[in-house]
């Protein structure tokens, strides 16, 4: 399937390139919607990527790339059944969207996420897991599942363990702070910064160099510098799951739910 | 020469004007800036941002807890020139 519009997103292949786009309001946040149609997105990778070269995942939202998990429809869910049976809900989500993440993440071509804005918790594991995140200066990176007593739960840390050095996933990890794209930048996480606006255009270009090498080293060159840390995205699933039945985490999805407040989004 | 507060609180205030698009003389320094500017957490955050570059500082948005007004985080950013 080389074209879709979906309601929370929407993809097409056009000059080698797939540009995987966001688009559900208020920030793309990852609910049963959203992993309905990123599952149907990674089914159709395979099929497109025999002839692409680069994967591009943005978002056209203003807000930013992806705020996360749908925390409204995880508190809503989570209430409407026994603890136990809430638990295995969470797991099986956990267990699709590790599939889809995965799937992208060892995808044969090029995979570049232009971020602008919030790029928090689910939103920022999905970029952690392409090949490339080229920001603009106005992105910002958090994952601020420890507010919720929680952990990150779409394999987040163990990307992130990838990535960086280990102090600067401590700090973001145990403080649930943000950090803007100009120190993700100055510590290796964003590849290219650019200006507001401009990381998409930024990613097209960046696609257009990726398809002057041969297809086959390029992938090859993948595999060999990117493994996926499969052991510790089944170990993080498991702590998300053990985490999840605590009461912190009730308090902590009541307030940012229940908040009237203009700033759930502040630590 | 080094910035004083008021320097800084000034520049903000002027950056809030102009990224808001309201009139800088609407802009108290010690009114409650969410009301004021009517923003919620997500443009907060983008306030910070523009902040952040402006004045080539990192600032951990947990210091701007409880922070309402403009000369309360013209002192946060002080503390970090």
């Amino acid at each position: 399937m080389d074209q879709f519009r979906g309601k929370a997103l929407s993809w097409e292949v056009s000059a080698g390139v797939i540009e995987l786009a966001l688009h559900r309001e208020p920030c793309n946040e990852i609910g049963s919607l959203a992993l309905d149609e990123l599952e149907k997105f990674a089914d159709a990778l395979s099929g497109m990527a025999r002839q692409a070269h680069a994967l591009i995942v943005h978002s056209t939202l203003k807000a930013g790339f992806c705020a996360g998990a749908d925390l409204r429809e995880l508190y809503q869910r989570s209430h409407e059944m026994e603890k136990a049976q809430a638990v295995a809900g969470v797991r099986d989500f956990l267990e699709r969207i590790h599939r889809v993440l995965n799937t992208i993440d060892g995808a044969p071509l090029t995979t570049i996420a232009a971020v602008h804005g919030v790029t928090f918790g689910g939103g920022f594991e999905l970029a952690l897991v392409c090949d490339l995140i080229i920001a603009d200066k106005m992105a910002r990176f958090c994952f601020p599942e420890l507010r919720l007593g929680l952990i990150p739960g779409f394999g987040g840390i163990p990307r992130l363990k990838r990535d960086l050095g280990n102090g600067v996933v401590r700090d973001l990890l145990l403080t649930g702070r943000s950090f803007n794209a100009t120190r993700a930048h100055a510590v290796g996480l964003v590849s290219q910064l650019v200006a507001e606006g401009e990381a998409l255009r930024a990613a097209r270009a960046t696609a257009v160099q990726l398809g002057k090498f041969d297809r086959r080293t390029a992938i090859a060159a993948k595999k060999f510098i990117k493994p996926i840390p499969h052991h510790e995205l089944k170990q993080e699933i498991d702590l998300f799951c053990q985490l999840f039945v605590e009461p912190a985490v009730e308090a902590g999805l009541r307030k940012f739910v229940e908040s009237t407040e203009l700033q759930p989004y502040l630590p | 020469m080094m910035t004083t507060e008021e320097q800084t609180l000034n520049e903000i205030l002027t950056l809030a004007a102009q990224h808001f698009k309201v009139s800088r003389d609407k802009l108290k320094p010690d009114e409650d800036f969410f009301k004021t500017l009517n923003i919620d957490s997500l443009q907060a955050l983008d306030l910070l941002t523009r902040l952040e570059n402006h004045f080539h500082v990192e600032m951990p948005d947990y210091e701007l807890q409880g922070v309402t007004d403009f000369r309360t985080l013209a002192s946060r950013i002080q503390a970090r020139l």
